[in-house]
């Protein structure tokens, strides 16, 4: 794999960030996950260390003790550079349930107008494309995607929702993505996901990891009424294909 | 197994009390925040002077205190902002073993200095477990924010000889200053835009809570654009029309404004202490 630039910088005295190149690129990414399962396997195997993943960037961050800057940038350069690429990324490609329904697509035909395509082509399109999960943040499980056709990109909305409900599917600018719990947004919604995204009573809280991908799929309102049942007495599973990296 | 069935029983909850320990780890690359106590130096001292694990309960008291009736002896230790507090009507000191006796009552009066006050107990609350912590997070842990006729299991402690029965703090409600250190976005500020933070004072903005403290002063803006990237507690955002916004313990995992300063984690304390109107000045370590 190639190697890249790397800028490494003192983020407070428990954290380090590591920086790649600013590009929105999946060789940059599986580079930066490539890196963290090194790390973790080979450098710092604690369980005191945290790894956050986005987009072009790796945050490291230690619980308890300060980090010696100038030491551990020295070491982190040189793992960088020992890296080799034996880390098996393990990554999936989600396959989520969204129902497509007037009931929960409240923007659906405004959306399509703006684009100037009819409903079904822009859920057609929308489940057509495979998304890669670029950071997980802002709320528990919310996932970045990555991946956006150029022609599905519609501004977001001009005032924003006070509440727009869990599992709601939205798209705005380069972004698409479902919302993991209730909560303001801007985004227009198209749909719906009929499955948790995140759940706190898990031990896993949230299967997704950074660098996965995501396609949705549409289903009817008795498919996703079926789905809310089936969660509800804990028989639903997603359906998930491994990918080779 | 012991059956917990002793409780702390809460016959008025307050404005905002919640259950708090010292956070929530793990869960940052899946958006989870740390969560957790917001004034830890305080805590640290009352879960020592208890004895306690460092990672036991406490409950976090903000702006107006609860008034909570104990089934069951045990001791416990106050601190964090001033408020007039009567154990079974009579005042009670902070930074002290208190015991407690069954069916003791303890009351929060008025608000004198600050703005979060800590309870601690011996061993700590034994409310519910969620991704490790006991901690307060609407998503999370819903039920970690106290309602009247709440109970909180705790356990029964009749005999406890404390090896420090008391402390004498060197009252932080005072102090004003936060200390900090760059974050990684630093570099991209004029000579300007650093007069402007190091060398004036900024007050509180109503808008503070758990997740995240606003300054009311802004500083001259900038058109700096970046990917989304880690935020931690204790991160100073600088939006581009100039505002500044500190993220506390509740504060979103990850964001897409520069990150120029990183407050220490006594700064974060401080900061704690602070309500909408009251003055701080940075001051780079």
């Amino acid at each position: 794999m190639k190697k890249y630039p790397i800028s490494i910088r003192p983020f407070g005295v428990h954290a380090v960030l590591i920086e790649w190149p600013e590009k929105v690129e999946d060789a940059i990414l599986n580079d930066i996950l490539d890196f963290k399962g090194h790390l973790r396997q080979n450098c710092l195997k604690e369980g005191n260390w945290e790894f956050v993943p986005a987009y072009n960037s790796l945050t490291l961050v230690l619980r308890y003790d300060k980090i010696d800057f100038d030491t551990f940038k020295e070491q982190l350069e040189n793992w960088y550079a020992e890296k080799k690429d034996t880390v098996v990324l393990q990554n999936h490609l989600w396959r989520f349930p969204v129902c497509y329904d007037n009931a929960f697509g409240i923007d659906l035909k405004e959306v399509a107008a703006t684009l100037n395509i009819s409903v079904t082509a822009l859920i057609k399109k929308h489940t057509k494309n495979i998304y890669t999960v670029y950071g997980i943040g802002f709320l528990p499980g919310f996932m970045y995607l990555g991946g956006l056709p150029k022609e599905l990109e519609v501004p977001r909305r001009t005032a924003p929702r006070l509440k727009v409900p869990k599992g709601a599917v939205g798209l705005a600018g380069k972004q698409t993505g479902i919302y993991p719990q209730e909560s303001p947004g801007g985004w227009n919604i198209l749909g719906n996901c009929s499955v948790p995204i995140f759940d706190p009573k898990k031990e896993v809280p949230c299967l997704v990891k950074v660098g996965d991908k995501v396609q949705f799929y549409s289903i009817s309102k008795a498919e996703y009424d079926l789905h809310k049942i089936e969660v509800e007495v804990g028989i639903y599973q997603i359906e998930k294909i491994k990918i080779d990296a | 197994m012991k059956k917990l069935k002793l409780m702390l029983k809460v016959l008025k909850s307050g404005f905002y009390t919640t259950i708090q320990d010292i956070g929530r780890f793990g869960f940052r690359d899946k958006g989870v925040p740390v969560s957790g106590i917001m004034d830890i130096e305080t805590v640290y001292k009352l879960n020592a002077l208890l004895e306690n694990e460092e990672d036991a309960a406490v409950l976090e008291i903000t702006m107006t205190g609860p008034t909570l009736d104990f089934e069951e002896d045990t001791f416990i230790t106050l601190g964090g902002a001033e408020f007039l507090i009567t154990l079974n009507n009579e005042p009670v000191d902070s930074y002290e073993v208190l015991k407690i006796k069954s069916g003791d009552i303890l009351s929060y009066g008025r608000l004198k200095k600050g703005f979060r006050a800590y309870l601690a107990i011996k061993d700590g609350l034994k409310s519910q477990i969620f991704l490790g912590s006991r901690s307060y997070y609407p998503y999370i842990n819903p039920k970690g924010i106290i309602k009247d006729r709440a109970t909180i299991p705790y356990t029964k402690t009749s005999l406890f000889k404390p090896k420090l029965p008391e402390l004498k703090v060197d009252n932080p409600l005072d102090e004003y200053v936060l200390a900090v250190g760059k974050g990684p976005e630093f570099t991209m500020l004029s000579d300007k835009q650093l007069e402007q933070l190091f060398f004036k004072e900024f007050t509180v903005a109503n808008e503070n809570n758990r997740m995240a403290y606003q300054l009311n002063e802004e500083i001259s803006g900038h058109k700096v654009s970046m990917l989304t990237s880690a935020t931690l507690p204790g991160t100073v955002q600088f939006t581009p029309s100039g505002k500044l916004i500190i993220l506390m313990k509740d504060g979103q995992t990850t964001g897409g404004y520069p990150r120029i300063l990183q407050l220490t984690d006594k700064a974060i304390s401080i900061l704690a202490q602070k309500k909408a109107g009251d003055t701080v000045l940075f001051r780079l370590i």
